[in-house]
């Protein structure tokens, strides 16, 4: 039996590892996560003969519990509020990997101060990105509104995570440990995970869910050599590497250092409002339906606000009744519109619209200058030229795209107010702006049908 | 036993992978892919059973008993939603 188990979690390993090479090429990421997830199935039926084990009745109901709670959550979200249920997932593998850490640490019987460290490591990691996932998605579900700081903040948190290490380290030397110390190992540990995710503002929260989500990795794959577990030592650092790689990617996508979306925030520097010169002049949905109807190049670029109206299905009609007057419509993918990236190309995706009508920042760019008209619809930080002209600006640095250099630019938006950064958009006041103010799926509702009428 | 040399070989070459299978990925797959790996670190569940099942004192249980509540979520909804997510990129074959 020992055997079978060994080669179904070999299996298993193997599993992921080509299931994350499927999922990373748009024309096999389909049967990726199915590869995958028939070696979770192997793995985890086999664990039922592990040796030596006890506690059957209880064990099939925590995996009843949690899997039927998160199946039914996972089903019912929004296509919107995805990232914010990846962070909870992956705070939960973190809770677990703490967990079992915990269990390990309060039977006491480990085979070395090896393990000992590496358990006490897995711990500190995975009780971090436990209550971090949990304020990220609180963060983006909405149930804490604005980032938390105060002065003083970053040796406040130093001197949390040096409790957290402290007490982690007192267990290890120790070997041999009450139950208060754990605890209070644990406690600084989560507060840590909690600090540091408050003062971060929610646009930055891909890349800090990204992040949390290969310190998970890495907290399973420590608790894997505890436990002696092939597959969760491979399985856990391959997710700790490519979600360190990823994150990177993200970061970079902003023009950020992980560093700099960590220990400083939007807006924290305090004074950088600016006053932005001119006024926004709205339009209405007819005269922006003609508008577009006798362009000959029409560049869209979708934002939060059009996943937020249910927009995509209605745009994508838009753009089929533009094609067939002979309007050239492209759309442009800001790296990080929407709340992740990539997710706006899920979004339009879903409502129909092919993958050779997006085109990315650097594709697109340079197109706007010979553009008749940019559609601006609930996308706001990502088209800021102040990012290209304004040092003085939060977001300065940050690549846009160019919409600004477009003839004419419609900008659909519920209000008048301001994006995530809480930045004034220079864009709205230009002299060649016209905003369309309104729902998002009803606006572009008016415009399919004002380009109808002529 | 996984022990000494032979852990860090396993460490470093599925850390070599990782780096590897993300290397080239365009920007529509990111989103999906933390997704699909956060899934995958859902193999924490296998850890958590065991844990459970070598559990004797009360605390011990309660503990495991949510580790395993917990590592079961990671691992079904990881895969449901990334399912969903990947499911979006069917429509788009036709074509190309």
């Amino acid at each position: 039996m020992h055997n079978i188990i060994q080669i179904s979690y070999f299996i298993a390993a193997f599993l992921f590892i080509f299931g994350l090479k499927r999922m990373s090429s748009p024309l096999t990421a389909r049967d990726g996560i199915i590869w995958a997830g028939v070696g979770m199935l192997v793995a985890s039926l086999i664990t039922f003969f592990e040796p030596g084990m006890e506690n059957y009745l209880l064990m099939t109901t925590a995996i009843f519990v949690g899997g039927v709670a998160a199946f039914w959550s996972g089903k019912k979200v929004a296509m919107t509020d995805m990232p914010q249920m990846i962070a909870l997932y992956n705070g939960m593998g973190g809770g677990a990997a703490g967990a079992i850490a915990a269990v390990e640490l309060l039977k006491g019987d480990f085979h070395s101060q090896t393990f000992l460290t590496l358990a006490v490591l897995g711990a500190l990691i995975g009780s971090i990105s436990f209550s971090g996932s949990m304020v990220a998605f609180a963060k983006l579900q909405g149930l804490i509104r604005r980032p938390m700081r105060f002065p003083g903040q970053q040796l406040f948190n130093i001197a949390v995570f040096l409790v957290a290490a402290g007490f982690g380290a007192v267990l290890v030397i120790q070997g041999e440990f009450t139950g208060s110390i754990i605890l209070i190992f644990f406690a600084a540990a989560l507060a840590y995970g909690m600090f540091m995710a408050l003062p971060i503002g929610g646009a930055d929260m891909p890349v800090v869910i990204s992040l949390f989500n290969a310190l998970t990795g890495l907290a399973v794959a420590f608790e894997g050599f505890v436990l002696n577990n092939a597959a969760m030592i491979i399985a856990g650092t391959v997710v700790g590497s490519a979600g360190t790689l990823l994150t990177q990617l993200m970061a970079r996508a902003m023009n950020r250092s992980i560093g700099n979306v960590l220990f400083s925030s939007f807006g924290a520097s305090g004074g950088a409002e600016e006053s932005v010169e001119g006024s926004m002049k709205p339009i209405d949905a007819v005269d922006a339906g003609v508008m577009m109807a006798f362009a000959e190049r029409v560049i869209i670029i979708p934002g939060y606000g059009m996943a937020v109206a249910q927009a995509q299905h209605k745009i994508f009609e838009l753009m089929e009744m533009l094609l067939a007057r002979g309007v050239d419509v492209k759309f442009a993918i800001h790296p990080v519109a929407g709340r992740m990236p990539g997710h706006m190309n899920v979004l339009l995706a879903e409502a129909n619209v092919p993958y050779d009508r997006l085109y990315d920042l650097d594709e697109i760019n340079a197109a706007f200058l010979q553009t008749d008209v940019a559609l601006v619809i609930g996308a706001n930080d990502v088209v800021n030229p102040s990012a290209r002209t304004n040092p003085d600006s939060p977001i300065y640095g940050m690549p846009i795209l160019n919409a600004d250099q477009a003839k004419n630019v419609i900008v659909i938006k519920r209000g008048q107010g301001k994006g995530f950064s809480g930045v004034e958009n220079a864009l709205f006041f230009g002299d060649n702006t016209r905003m369309l103010y309104g729902d998002g799926q009803a606006m572009v509702g008016e415009l399919i049908e004002a380009v109808k009428e002529f | 036993m996984i022990e000494g040399m032979t852990a860090l070989y396993i460490f470093m070459l599925a850390a070599v992978a990782g780096y590897e299978i993300i290397g080239r990925v365009p920007v529509i797959l990111h989103t999906p892919l933390m997704s699909g790996s956060n899934f995958v670190h859902g193999i924490v569940l296998v850890g958590a059973m065991v844990a459970m099942g070598h559990a004797h004192t009360t605390l011990e249980l309660v503990v495991g008993f949510i580790g395993v509540a917990l590592a079961a979520g990671n691992a079904v909804g990881g895969y449901v939603v990334t399912e969903r997510m990947l499911e979006m990129f069917k429509s788009s074959k036709g074509s190309n």
